[in-house]
Order: structure tokens, then sequence, then C-alpha cells
């Protein structure tokens, strides 16, 4: 895939998003969440506060929780891009999606792949993680709706779900 | 959207520097971006050449070496809040680190990105301060400068425009030696924040360092309090004695984040507790 055309001031980057190789021309002043949702129409990423407080637009690179709405599209050359989209490629939801529709920690949905997306750093390194160490994590992720409680619930069934069907039998 | 730039990519902290001269006022270092993006989306700001520092091997390590910690001036948020190195050595920046903004700002932010943009409210900068710490800027050559020098006003360092700040040193914890940060927050930046640092001998405090930051326009030593508390025993009154004179002398700055009163007051909590919090990590008994 390729988008956007050669431009003077524009440079070629190649990177990876949700697992598929893409090259795409940009500016060096274009901040990753406009190349997400308007130039590869990836919109799982929300635009909010605009100013990297509430994680609305909260997106991988390498693996890392980033605002996209105050990162450069720049920085994402040679790396890794994971959005709500490729969380589930398959079309099998992940078991923080599940966990999301069971525990009802969704209402409008417009914090919630950031919310997703932040939770499933932790159980890539806190496997089965505590109601506080979820709690912890998701500090500065913010929801207008749920009052957090649902939320942070499911991270933490989706967190045991996952721990124990990993573990050794 | 932002006004156009270029970006440069140095290879060395020379070439960086270099770039830095050339281009002058209309250029800024450029490291996470979490202070300089915002401020550049908000139009407050505007540099049509952005030196990317990422690019120059080497300015992200954390080590303990001579008996002091340090911190390449990349390191993120996240990396000093995780590292083995200052956990052991030098906890309390660890524990800041980790309190730093969100979990998206230290995954990128940089420690020295936190202190050259010289905001007040920062965490980092009144602990580094209060740990003696001392900062190493380079340009063609390199000089190191104690943080109490470093700091001259609100978005202003003694940062020469040429240079690259590229590393941070801190003395890494002796026995007896009690390290506690305590802040008040209740946005992405603290209201106000104190460090303490007691050395204690022989359950004596040998020497205090109190450093009050974010309420006035640079982090600042709290020097009457800390007098008061040299060559004696832990002691709650004394504690909250000490505490009360920071607060009174300290400089407090009247803004968003609240009235200078109000900001005393917290301080004054702060301090109390900071106090204790550092006997406590030095193991010193307090009755």
């Amino acid at each position: 895939m390729e988008a956007g055309a050669p431009s003077p001031g524009r440079v070629r980057i190649a990177l990876t998003v949700n697992g598929r190789p893409v090259e795409v021309w940009i500016e060096p002043r274009e901040l990753l969440l406009d190349v997400l949702r308007d130039r590869l129409g990836l919109t799982g990423a929300k635009r909010s506060c605009d100013v990297q407080v509430c994680g609305a637009c909260t997106v991988l690179l390498d693996g890392q929780a980033v605002s996209a709405c105050c990162t450069l599209a720049y920085e994402a050359r040679g790396r890794r891009v994971l959005t709500i989209e490729g969380l589930a490629p398959d079309g099998r939801l992940h078991p923080l999606q599940e966990a999301f529709i069971e525990h009802a920690a969704v209402q409008c949905g417009f914090c919630t792949p950031g919310m997703i997306l932040t939770a499933a750093t932790l159980l890539d390194q806190v496997p089965a993680p505590t109601f506080e160490q979820v709690k912890a994590h998701l500090q500065g992720t913010l929801c207008r709706c749920t009052g957090y409680w649902k939320i942070i619930e499911a991270v933490v069934a989706a967190g045991r779900r996952m721990a124990s069907v990993e573990a050794p039998r | 959207m932002l006004r156009p730039f270029e970006i440069h990519e140095p290879a060395t902290v020379q070439e960086g520097s270099r770039l830095l001269a050339h281009y002058g006022e209309d250029s800024s270092v450029y490291a996470g971006g979490t202070e300089l993006i915002p401020v550049m989306k908000e139009g407050l700001a505007h540099f049509r050449h952005l030196v990317n520092i990422k690019t120059i091997p080497g300015l992200d390590g954390i080590r303990h070496e001579r008996g002091r910690v340090q911190i390449g001036a990349l390191a993120t948020h996240r990396q000093i809040e995780r590292s083995p190195v200052v956990l052991a050595q030098a906890p309390v920046l660890a524990q800041v680190a980790a309190r730093v903004a969100n979990l998206r700002v230290r995954n990128v932010g940089t420690l020295g990105g936190n202190l050259c943009f010289a905001e007040p409210h920062s965490d980092p900068a009144a602990v580094l301060l209060a740990c003696g710490a001392t900062l190493v800027l380079a340009h063609a050559g390199e000089r190191r400068l104690p943080a109490d020098a470093f700091f001259t006003g609100i978005l202003q360092t003694a940062r020469m425009p040429d240079e690259i700040l590229v590393g941070v040193e801190v003395p890494a914890f002796g026995p007896g030696t009690g390290a506690a940060y305590e802040r008040f927050a209740t946005h992405e930046r603290p209201t106000a924040g104190v460090a303490a640092v007691l050395m204690m001998d022989e359950g004596v405090i040998a020497s205090a360092r109190i450093v009050i930051g974010s309420v006035g326009p640079v982090p600042a030593r709290a020097p009457e309090a800390e007098a008061m508390l040299a060559g004696q025993r832990p002691d709650p009154r004394l504690f909250r004695a000490a505490a009360e004179t920071a607060g009174r002398r300290a400089e407090i700055l009247e803004d968003l984040y609240g009235s200078a009163d109000y900001k005393r007051h917290i301080v004054m909590m702060l301090a109390a507790r900071a106090l204790h919090a550092a006997a406590a990590q030095a193991g010193a008994r307090v009755n």
C-alpha cells in the first residue's frame, strides 16, 4: 500500500501498520493521528483533547502506548504501529474486547480503543494484574461515561482469562 | 495543522550543536516532543528547524559509575522508572518518573526534555535538585553545571542555544541516606511538590536538603529549614517546624493551579510528609 503523492518537502516513510507494511509520503509536520485517520482510513484512534491528556488517540508504537495526536508521523518510520483495528485481525475478538462487552465497560465508546490498547500494554507486562495495578496503569486515560469501575473489572477479568489460558498445563 | 518545518538528523552531539548554532532562534532541539509538539500545535512557538537528537547514539543510557548514577538526557521517564540501576542506587528518581504526566508521555518524554523545557511544574526538576544532580551540557566541548544553577526562570535555563543537554548525574545514595518526594496534583502537572534528602549519621541528621518545586518560577532550596535540621535528631516537632519555615520562606507565585496562600499551606504539609518519608527511607527512628 502506498498513500499520498510526492511533493517538495515530503519524505517517504516505511512502517508497519497492524502487521501490514505501509509506505506513505508525509510532511515532517504531519501528525500520526491525521495520517492514520485521514490517509490510511483507520479511524479507531479518536481526536479528543488534542493535547495528549485524555488517551482517546492512543495507538501502540513498537508496543508502547503513545498519543497519536501529539506524535509526528515521522516518528513511525521503520516502526510497528498497532491501532484498535489491528487487535482482532482475523475477526476474532481479543480477550480484552470480549471482557469489555461482558462487563458492559463501554457506554459511548469514544475512549474504548485507547482504553483497550492501553490495557493491552499492561497485560503484556503483567499477566493477571490486580484491580489496583489496572487502576494505576489506566490513570490518564479518561472516560467520561462509565466511572471506570467496569473498565477496570473488565481488564482484570481479561487478564485472568489470558493467564489461565496461557499457563502451562 | 502545524506550520511547516524541517527535521535534521545529526549523528553526533557536535553536529547537532553546529545545526543549532547555524539556525539560531529558528531552531529547537527535538527529542521526545511531549513538550515541544503541543506548544507548536498551539502556535505558542514555531521553529523552522527541529534538530532531532534521537539520531545521536548513546544518549539514552543509564549507568552506575564511580559512585554516580549517570542518566542520558534521552532516557524516557518510563526507562528511568524501570531501570534496575536507578531502583538500586537512587530509587526516589524511579518513583518520581513513575508519576510524571501519564503513561503515554512517560513512554516518549525524556528527562532531558523535561528539564530543558523548564516548565515550573516539573516533578523531576525538584528531585534532581534535592539529590545534588549535575547536568552535563555539550557543544564543541562539554561543561558541567549543578542543577541549582541550571534553572534561571519560567521556561528559562542556563543552556546556551547551541548546547545540548547530554546527561544528568546524581550521587548514588549511600547507607543512611533517605530521599522522598511528596506532591499534590489534580492535573497532568503538579500543583506543588517537595523533595527532601536526609543524610543520617549515627541517629543524627548530618545534612538535609529540601527543595520546593512547582510553586515558584524555578525549583528552590529551603536553606533556613535545612539549617534547622542539621545536627538534630529526627523528631516530629522539628520536622513540623522546619516544614513551616520552608513554606513561609518559599517564593510562591499565584497561577491557574491556585493562590499563593493555598499553595503555601500545601507546601508546608508536603514538606513535613517528605521529611518523615525521607527519614523512614534512611532507616531513622522518628520520635
